[in-house]
């Protein structure tokens, strides 16, 4: 258990990736955003920007919706029994919840988790109850709204035994907003035969910081899939989120898709601990580098029998000037495992791109199609919204060489 | 004079393919390729394609009274010029459907896949797993989707069993006479450059004239029927010195 103190210590301890970020540059949970009764009521533009990280601004096909400006909740709807959605400040007041508070995710890990619990920051929090499926996915949306602020949020989302929930967040910034710092820690529960899908759009301004914080508890024959999509330049996003592989034959898979853009840097990936007999874990990370920088990790371990797991890394340098890194790792503490990783970086293959120019497309289009089937092809089930913001943001870049 | 090739010198690989080819083809008319394996024939078509695997070094090739020597591929293509791969390189992640939907434009070809036998391929990633009867099935979709004015067809029918051939050939001849896309090219007879070992693709189209290439050379010409007959009869060595003689 963390005590008070270690936390307080360490505000100053720098995370282990990513460049170092100055906390005092930044506002923090100084006033109180103005609350949202009804979706529709939204300003177009900021409208624009959730439907751009797949959150639908009226609500529609969705079991419910929580929305954060900067600090504080300013929405909150619903229209399932099967969940119970609130922010965490609430649920604090109405549950014990020192069984899932800091528990998936350590207070004094580094600064930006210290500064999290220091500041006690709400969030939102999502429970689905035993048994229950919830039809349609719930949608969170965390917008930054004032420049120079930081975002500090702390969410907890738990699936109790047996029942199956899809979540889509979508973090982005309004638009007059140029240097900002998103801190999201994100804790997830999931319970014995528990299934959750969780995706997550990030469209930044291209000076924003984000140091998401994220790990997830599973159960017996708990399943969880994670999508992780960035599409826009940001300046730098670090993020390397945890799924501990609790319980048997729980299985785990990790999809991301991020583009690096000139100027960006993105320093992701994620541990899985494979702590129980026949669990299993899938990491896929598809990238792209415009001249930006792009770290792509991924770290499997294997401690209980039976273990089964793979990793896959694929990076495509677009332009010189940048950046890709493959960094896959596999640790394992006994024989009865089988894991195995598969990394490639490189340049779109000519011979495909001609094939396709034979064919009467352009080069640009060419290409455009070849990435688009490089990002979206391996990663199966992505929700179709999402493939077409892909499609969207691959027409935006420049991709004529 | 559709296509033109004048005193052509290809490297590829670091050395000289094709060294000084000399060639016409005359509009509306289908040619022939013949040549023993590493002749230079798919080289040949690569050129006329502009693959960059192929460095011209010396000559020109004019289509259409333009010199396309140098030209980028997908503007070739849009004169009209469409190539059927011999090995085309797989494409993971690109969908069949994909790109037969974006080549087709208005006109729908990729319900009509299942003329090709393709429609169970139209979800597949292009080339990745097909077999090489497949292959030839999903170049043909995809010309057909295109309708080119001249064709390059390397080796149609090689690989592609007996049930299959007659399919193959249909399409291909339609290619030729420009029945297979929609209305809009349905008046002018295509033109096209074929190489065939066998031979066999002639029981379904036409043709003109045929070459025989042999180390980067075209060695000699005449009509296709006489030309495989004596390749056939006393293969490609005799056939040159007996024609060298004749001419
Ligand atoms: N990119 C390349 N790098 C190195 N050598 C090459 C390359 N392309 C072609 N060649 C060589 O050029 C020669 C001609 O090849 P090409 O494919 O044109 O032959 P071909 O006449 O089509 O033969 P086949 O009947 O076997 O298809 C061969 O010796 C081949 O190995
Ligand atoms: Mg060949």
């Amino acid at each position: 258990m963390q005590n008070g103190k270690d936390v307080k210590e360490a505000l100053n301890k720098k995370a282990s990736y990513g460049p170092d970020i100055d906390l005092d540059d930044y506002k923090v949970g100084t006033y109180t955003p103005d609350k949202v009764d009804r979706l529709e009521s939204i300003p177009g533009d900021v409208k624009e920007r959730m439907v751009n990280v797949g959150v639908m601004p009226c609500g529609t096909g969705r079991a419910g919706t929580i929305l954060f400006n900067d600090n504080g909740p300013v929405h909150v709807s619903s229209s399932s029994d099967d969940i119970e959605l609130m922010p965490i400040r609430k649920a604090a007041k109405i549950y014990d919840l020192s069984e899932y508070l800091w528990k998936a995710v350590p207070a004094d890990k580094d600064k930006y988790t210290s500064k999290t619990y220091i500041e006690d920051s709400d969030g939102y929090f999502i429970r689905v109850k035993e048994g229950r499926h919830v039809k349609y996915p719930v949608q969170t949306c965390m917008i930054i709204n004032r420049n120079k602020q930081m975002q500090n949020v702390h969410n907890i989302v738990i699936v109790e035994k047996d029942a199956s929930l899809e979540v889509i967040t979508g973090c982005t910034t309004k638009k007059h907003v140029t240097e900002s710092l998103h801190v999201g820690v994100s804790e997830t529960y999931i319970k014995d035969g528990g299934s959750l899908t969780f995706t997550m759009v990030h469209n930044w301004s291209d000076d924003t910081y984000v140091r998401p914080r994220s790990g997830c508890i599973m159960g017996k024959n708990s399943k969880y899939v994670n999508n992780y999509v960035i599409l826009n330049p940001v300046r730098s996003v670090q993020s390397y989120p945890v799924a501990y592989l609790n319980g048997e034959g729980a299985s785990v898979k990790f999809n991301n898709i991020c583009l690096s853009h000139d100027g960006s840097e993105i320093d992701t990936g994620c541990r899985v601990e494979l702590n129980a007999p026949r669990t299993s874990a899938e990491i896929i990370s598809r990238s792209i580098t415009f001249g930006g920088r792009m770290i792509a990790r991924g770290k499997l371990v294997g401690n209980a029998p039976g273990a089964k797991a793979h990793l896959e890394c694929k990076g495509l340098v677009l332009n010189d000037g940048g950046l890709t890194l493959a960094i896959p790792e596999l640790e394992s503490s006994i024989a009865d495992v089988e894991m195995t990783h598969e990394a490639a970086v490189g340049k779109i293959a000519r011979d495909q791109v001609e094939y396709l120019m034979m064919r009467g497309l352009t080069e640009e289009q060419a290409v455009g199609m070849i990435v688009r089937g490089f990002l979206e092809g391996g990663i199966k089930g992505l929700p179709d919204d999402l493939k077409r913001d892909i499609d969207a943001a691959i027409d935006k870049a420049n991709l004529g060489s | 004079m559709l296509l033109k090739i004048e005193d052509l010198h290809v490297e590829a690989g670091g050395r000289e393919i094709l060294g000084g080819i000399d060639l016409e083809i005359k509009d509306g008319r289908t040619c022939i390729l013949f040549g023993p394996n590493g002749s230079g024939k798919s080289t040949l078509l690569a050129a006329i394609m502009g693959l960059g695997h192929c460095r011209i070094t010396k000559g020109r090739i004019i289509y259409n009274d333009a010199d396309i020597t140098n030209m980028p591929i997908d503007e070739r293509a849009r004169l009209g010029i469409g190539m059927m791969m011999q090995r085309p390189p797989n494409l993971p992640g690109v969908k069949l459907k994909s790109l037969v939907g974006a080549v087709a434009g208005e006109c729908d070809i990729v319900s009509r896949a299942n003329e090709f036998r393709m429609d169970k391929f139209l979800d597949r990633d292009i080339n990745v797993g097909f077999s090489g009867g497949e292959i030839k099935r999903s170049e043909l979709l995809q010309l057909t989707a295109q309708s080119p004015q001249f064709l390059l067809l390397d080796e149609p029918e090689s690989g592609v069993d007996l049930e299959s051939i007659g399919l193959v050939g249909k399409k291909v001849h339609d290619l030729l006479y420009g029945t297979a896309n929609c209305d809009r090219d349905k008046k002018k007879r295509v033109s096209a450059l074929v190489i065939t070992h066998t031979g066999q693709i002639l029981d379904y189209i036409g043709a003109d004239h045929a070459f025989i290439l042999i180390d980067g050379k075209i060695k000699c010409s005449g009509r296709p029927a006489d030309l495989l007959k004596d390749i056939r009869e006393r293969g490609y060595k005799e056939c040159i010195q007996c024609r060298m003689v004749k001419m």
